[in-house]
């Protein structure tokens, strides 16, 4: 064998090894790309997106940019997503999108757009001349990080500093968007004991499960006739209650039944 | 791998993030669909680098990242004062604009 069949046998295990990444890879892409845009919970939404983020990023280091792939799991999957999921927390994790149309046939028109959009593409790229494999300059391998480095400090270096004059503006004006003025003065100690002593129940709240069959933080703790005393569940959990109830889910159907009866119990 | 594959595989992802951004209610899941059309167009300009042997692509896509960095920054505040006022992160409640 000689070296000229070695190195075409290896070079043809190397393409065959990167079209299995690939194929492997574009399926997960695809398919958590479809999920994302299908599944109702914004989470299940960030997950999916972490997904097709990853793969991209293995897809990068597969087409020789060891570099683009390193800094999209670091600033896209570390950074912006977290951005995400931090927003989310705040914004409600369970907040569902509800199915009903309010524009009528708007899902119609923009899987139609869609598939115009696809046909329109997928025209444009068959018609371009993508030669296979163009001449591997020496940018490529081990000085992909040097090429880059030369390229972004030469050629690119007024676009390079005009992102970073952009980074920051971004984060001035996030600290802006996000600021909230006090509109009141902040209460003092000394104000919110008045205020206490101001109400009609200076004493802390009863605590929950006072009494009661269990001590959950949901259930309510039973008054000496037996009643439940209402302002001893926190507002936000009892709104939560309340909120699954109306779901018509079976859990809190459940929870509600565990509820009187463990308020019978306690009475007998 | 020709890059005509890699180029196939981002005009599947762009257009699937064009679809949710058009379908899609929930602001940051709009969000979300933007973020996946900007790599799919990255996940392009890798392609044509590489096909080009020439590193200017990558040097692009880089950017693009940059600006995507910077763009979910501000949005995301937006978003976080719009459901400050309003309760809702969904895109048809802000509608002061409108009249």
């Amino acid at each position: 064998m000689t070296r000229g069949e070695v190195l075409a046998a290896a070079s043809g295990a190397a393409s065959a090894a990167e079209s299995t990444a690939f194929w492997v890879l574009a399926v997960l892409a695809v398919a958590a790309a479809l999920g994302m845009i299908l599944a109702r919970r914004a989470v299940h939404c960030a997950v999916l997106l972490a997904v097709v983020m990853l793969s991209l990023a293995v897809l990068y280091a597969l087409q020789g940019a060891p570099f683009l792939a390193f800094v999209q799991v670091i600033v896209y999957t570390g950074a912006v997503l977290m951005l995400f999921l931090f927003v989310l927390m705040i914004v409600g994790v369970s907040s569902a999108d509800s199915l009903v149309e309010t524009i009528k046939g708007q899902r119609m028109a923009a899987g139609l757009a869609g598939i115009g959009l696809l046909v329109l593409l997928s025209l444009v790229v068959g018609h371009a001349a993508l030669a296979s494999g163009g001449a591997a300059s020496a940018s490529y391998g081990p000085s992909n990080m040097n090429g880059l480095a030369t390229l972004i400090f030469t050629r690119y270096v007024f676009p390079f500093e005009a992102t970073s004059a952009l980074l920051i503006t971004a984060a001035l004006g996030a600290m802006v968007l996000a600021h909230r003025e006090r509109t009141s003065p902040k209460p003092t100690q000394r104000s919110m004991s008045k205020l206490r002593m101001a109400g009609s129940h200076p004493a802390p709240l009863p605590g929950p499960g006072t009494y009661a069959r269990h001590n959950a933080v949901d259930m309510p703790s039973l008054l000496p006739d037996g009643s439940n005393a209402g302002n001893s569940v926190s507002p936000v959990i009892a709104a939560r209650r309340a909120g699954l109830a109306q779901g018509g889910t079976g859990p809190a159907e459940g929870e509600g039944q565990s509820t009187t009866t463990g308020r019978e119990d306690a009475r007998s | 791998m020709s890059p005509g594959h890699f180029v196939a595989l981002a005009v599947i992802l762009f257009v699937i993030g064009a679809v949710g951004v058009l379908v899609r209610r929930n602001a940051m899941v709009v969000f979300m669909c933007v973020e996946l059309m900007l790599n799919a167009v990255n996940l392009a300009f890798v392609a044509f680098a590489r096909m080009h042997g020439a590193l200017d692509g990558q040097v692009i896509a880089f950017f693009v990242m940059v600006v995507a960095a910077a763009e979910v920054v501000v949005g995301l505040a937006i978003l976080m004062s719009i459901f400050r006022t309003r309760q809702s992160a969904s895109v048809d409640d802000p509608n002061l604009l409108k009249y």
